[in-house]
């Protein structure tokens, strides 16, 4: 059949799902944040292919470009998190970093 | 005086006394002279009204009369009793006889008893005593007879134990009381026997109904003798007779009142009273009791040194002639003798205590000579002494004369001559006894120079009650026997026919009119030129026997009249002759000094010894019923120890075992619970704690899980 | 139809791509199967005809963001041969659970009705975006170059590197020896 939305859709889906397989099993804290990237991705890609099929404007382009510069925000943050964690504990390991337990 | 009247003063007379006691006890010690004078005015106020009741009676003459009057005291449906009093002649004699004797005896302790610790209280025990014995004499029915019967024995019971510090005393007054008891058991048996039967307690509508309809043999037999065995009890009969000379352990007064003249003197009117009640077969059984005591008590009256002790064995020698006149068919001989013998006793009592109170000592071995310095005792008791010893002109002559005329006829017509035998015997033995205690206490050397020197005669308060007490001695039977005498207005057998037309019915307060006394003694004497024409009626043998037929009665009685009239003859020598013996070997012996007392002990040991120790009474007591009840309250409390508490401690043990159980459910189970609920929780706690495993990823899994959940559940929606 | 198939061969590449993000035990592997992902989201973005979007996405995105976790991997990388194992114990219910997530989101997919136009030719869409950008969208814009700043300032606090103090040296409690 020929693309359309339902292709896109299924793409960003599979996207997502695998962005949620990510964030919940890898244990590098960079690798976690690539997970994050993942699933936004798939937001975005959501987002566009909307506009193209149902709204036929640019809103959801806008909506893209927004989530963009989040992601680019979020990411310098959390990367110098990653860091500075790094230099505390010298590992990135998310399992070992466990102050917050009990 | 009209019904009414006579019910009320009797009533006053029977509280009077009670008031005495109320007032006396309560309040004595705050009155003056802790208020004796008291007592006496209230004693003698009593004494006056039985007087006027007295003389009302000796006015009609007719010992058939009687007033009777009553309130009903209990009412449970199915079962009544009433609370009556009964006046007839028989009562006014007691009446008399009772507030005499009390009064005097009231004058008496005032002397006697003069600073005593306990002096208010010794009035108001004489006080309650009075009231208590006056309630045995107004009693019409049984149940109240009992009532005040017990009354009586606590009174005595508080009277003998007076000096209770002394443990003689204690012991003699428990024993006094148990002694009764014993006979009292007797008592109610006979009085439930008879209740039982005929449904009523009145004395009247029993002696009808058992005239009509007398019980079988066996059982009217066996009533008679329970309710003689009240008299054995209160009126010291062999073999219950023990309590009386260990009760002179009371004060004097108390003696003299209770012990002589008027309680031991219940049993006698009791049987007395309710003589329709008896039949031959219990009567004979009373005869002989009566006659064996009369003669056990002589014997050992003369071998006593306390004067007191050997006085108390002569009134028990002397109520047996009562009982046993009761017995042979001469009740109105034997309440006769109870008149005569309650003032001569009661003097005996009195001047013993008056010599008491003189040389402080109660063994006659310690005394001697006290005729110089105390005339008025020696001549009061000198007088006493001669009524007693049967010694004619006196008071005691005639009475105890009937008696044992009385006693003879019996054995003629019976064949039982063993009563009159033991009677004479003992008549010649009174004599013989009381003057050796004239001869030892008044005559001959003091033996004791202290104690005579000490010496002196009472005061008047003593003295007077002693002389008033000797002109009674000397003029209460009137010179002639209880049937020709004043005596017979008072005391007759029951008129049976009379009683039996005038019951059923509750007692009512009215004048029984007489018929002219139709009643004849069937043992009475023959009639002096102005006695009553010789009739037969049915006497207190019918209800047993039935005969009721005039004329065969009517002949056989004129047989017994003849008898009768040979035995009075027979008797009466034979009385004075033996009476006169035994005074004769009574002065012999102290006076003269020709026989030695000693050596006739020294010649009969054995019977030196029996006599000395009672008869070993007491000792047999002691071995067989005391052993066995102690006996058997020590096997008691062994069960009570052994089972009881075992069974109590085996349920304590019990319930610890099962409290044991009960803790382990506890522990475990309730505990158990508890625990493991905290222990779940706590494991849960755990389990959720694993939660935060501070984690970022676990945490977002968490998340990620719940929204979906989330979205799942709305997506159901 | 040929659209079609750059579509398929996008997507493909996409999902490879992603597939050895989450797959690759090396983190630098993993970073560089990352650049092919976010290439290909570029494609299909030009293939929906977001063009500028295309562009931002990969100047940004890739030359960007993914440049800076290059440099985080980079730099913290422990030098030891014997990794720690990976999470084997998370990786069954992560899985059940992105199952699950795929599971929802396809079926809502496949199950809606989407109100679809008829596209036509893909347009230039920069002269729309700006347009959005100052007019329907100038407060988010606003606000995104404020966050930007934030982000900017606050990375750069967490980063930096304290000046030594007196108690500084040694330990920290943590077993790790913060160096002065």
């Amino acid at each position: 059949m020929t693309v359309g939305l339902e292709h896109y859709l299924t793409v960003s889906a599979l996207l997502f799902g695998l962005g949620i397989y990510a964030v919940l099993t890898r244990r590098n804290a960079v690798a976690l944040l690539m997970g994050v990237e993942l699933i936004l991705n798939a937001a975005n890609l959501n987002f566009v292919a909307f506009a193209r099929f149902v709204d036929g404007g640019v809103d959801g382009h806008i909506m893209a470009a927004f989530v963009i510069v989040l992601a680019a925000a979020e990411a310098a943050v959390a990367l110098a998190i990653v860091l500075a964690m790094f230099r505390n504990f010298g590992t990135v390991n998310v399992d070992t970093v466990n102050r917050l337990k009990r | 005086m009209s019904e009414h009247a006579i019910l009320l003063t009797a009533l006053a007379i029977l509280l009077l006394p009670l008031l005495s006691y109320a007032v006396l006890f309560f309040f004595g010690k705050k009155l003056p002279r802790q208020g004796d004078w008291l007592g006496v005015a209230l004693l003698g106020a009593a004494w006056l009204l039985a007087v006027r009741i007295f003389t009302r009676f000796w006015a009609v003459g007719d010992p058939g009369l009687r007033v009777e009057g009553g309130v009903r005291w209990l009412d449970l449906g199915r079962f009544t009793a009433d609370a009556g009093i009964l006046v007839d002649g028989m009562t006014a004699i007691m009446l008399v006889v009772v507030t005499t004797v009390s009064l005097l005896v009231h004058l008496f302790s005032i002397g006697y008893m003069h600073g005593d610790r306990r002096y208010e209280r010794f009035f108001a025990f004489l006080g309650f005593f009075t009231f208590s014995m006056l309630g045995i004499v107004l009693s019409n029915s049984l149940l109240f007879l009992y009532v005040f019967w017990e009354l009586v024995g606590l009174a005595s019971y508080l009277l003998i134990g007076f000096f209770f510090h002394k443990p003689s005393a204690a012991a003699a007054n428990k024993k006094a009381f148990l002694t009764n008891r014993v006979g009292d058991f007797g008592f109610f048996l006979g009085i439930l026997i008879f209740f039982t039967a005929y449904g009523t307690f009145n004395y009247f509508e029993l002696f009808a109904a058992a005239h009509l309809s007398p019980l079988s043999g066996g059982l009217l037999t066996l009533a008679g003798v329970g309710l003689f065995m009240g008299c054995v009890g209160k009126s010291a009969q062999a073999p219950l007779h023990i309590w009386l000379p260990d009760a002179m352990e009371g004060p004097t007064p108390v003696s003299a009142l209770i012990h002589a003249a008027t309680m031991v003197a219940a049993g006698v009117y009791m049987v007395a009273r309710l003589l329709p009640l008896f039949d031959p077969n219990a009567l004979l059984v009373v005869a002989y009791v009566g006659a064996i005591t009369a003669f056990l008590g002589a014997t050992i009256a003369v071998v006593k040194t306390d004067i007191k002790k050997s006085l108390a064995y002569s009134t028990i020698s002397q109520l047996g002639y009562m009982v046993m006149a009761m017995g042979v068919g001469v009740a109105s001989a034997g309440m006769f003798h109870l008149w005569t013998h309650a003032f001569f006793k009661a003097l005996l009592f009195l001047g013993s205590g008056s010599v008491i109170h003189a040389v402080h000592t109660q063994e006659m071995p310690l005394m001697g000579g006290l005729r110089r310095k105390m005339p008025i005792t020696f001549w009061t008791f000198l007088i006493a002494t001669l009524a007693i010893s049967g010694v004619p002109f006196l008071s005691g002559f005639y009475s105890k004369d009937a008696i044992l005329a009385g006693a003879l006829a019996f054995g003629m017509t019976k064949a039982h001559y063993v009563p009159f035998l033991l009677a004479l015997a003992a008549a010649g033995l009174t004599a013989f006894y009381m003057f050796r205690m004239v001869f030892l206490t008044f005559m001959g050397k003091p033996r004791d120079e202290e104690r005579h020197h000490h010496a002196h005669e009472s005061p008047w308060t003593m003295t007077v009650p002693l002389i008033a007490l000797a002109v009674l001695a000397v003029v209460s039977s009137g010179w002639r026997g209880p049937t020709e005498g004043w005596f017979s207005r008072f005391v007759a057998p029951y008129d049976m026919a009379r009683i039996v037309a005038q019951a059923p019915g509750a007692p009512h307060a009215g004048e029984v009119h007489a018929v002219p006394a139709a009643a004849h003694d069937e043992h009475a004497l023959p009639q002096e030129p102005h006695g009553e024409p010789v009739h037969a009626e049915a006497a207190h043998e019918a209800p047993a026997h039935g005969e009721a037929a005039h004329g065969e009665a009517a002949h056989g009685d004129a047989h017994d009249a003849h008898v009768r009239h040979r035995a009075h003859i027979t008797a009466m020598v034979l009385s004075i002759l033996v009476a006169g013996l035994g005074i004769l070997v009574s002065w012999l012996t102290y006076i003269r000094g020709r026989i030695s007392a000693p050596a006739v002990l020294a010649r009969l040991p054995r019977v030196h010894h029996v006599l000395q120790n009672m008869y070993f009474f007491d000792e047999f007591y002691a071995a067989t019923v005391y052993r066995f009840t102690l006996w058997f309250s020590w096997l008691n409390g062994a069960f009570d120890r052994l089972v009881i508490d075992g069974i109590v401690n085996g349920m304590g043990y019990l319930t610890r075992m099962l409290s044991w159980f009960a803790g382990l459910a506890d522990r475990y189970v309730v505990d158990g619970l508890v625990n493991g609920v905290g222990a779940v929780i706590q494991g849960a706690g755990e389990g959720f704690r694993r939660v935060q495993t501070g984690r970022v990823q676990s945490y977002l899994a968490y998340a990620c899980f719940s929204v979906l959940l989330l979205v799942f559940v709305f997506r159901a929606l | 139809m040929s659209g079609d198939l750059v579509f398929y061969g996008f997507a493909l590449l996409t999902v490879l791509s992603g597939f050895f993000v989450v797959a690759s035990r090396n983190v630098v592997h993993a970073a560089f199967s990352l650049l092919f992902t976010l290439f290909g989201v570029a494609g299909l973005y030009a293939q929906l005809g977001a063009d500028f979007l295309a562009v931002t996405q990969t100047v940004v995105y890739i030359g960007g963001i993914l440049v800076l976790v290059i440099f985080a991997v980079m730099m913290t990388r422990i030098p030891r041969s014997d990794a720690p194992r990976r999470g084997l114990d998370r990786a069954v219910p992560a899985a059940i659970l992105s199952l699950l997530a795929f599971a929802l989101v396809y079926m809502v997919i496949v199950g809606t009705r989407w109100p679809e136009r008829a596209t036509g030719a893909p347009e230039a869409t920069v002269a729309e975006i700006g347009t959005g950008l100052m007019t329907t969208f100038v407060f988010p814009f606003e606000y995104a170059s404020l966050v930007l700043l934030a982000a900017m300032v606050g990375a750069a606090i967490l980063i930096r590197e304290r000046a030594p103090q007196e108690d500084d040296c040694g330990d920290d409690g943590d077993g790790t020896e913060v160096q002065p």
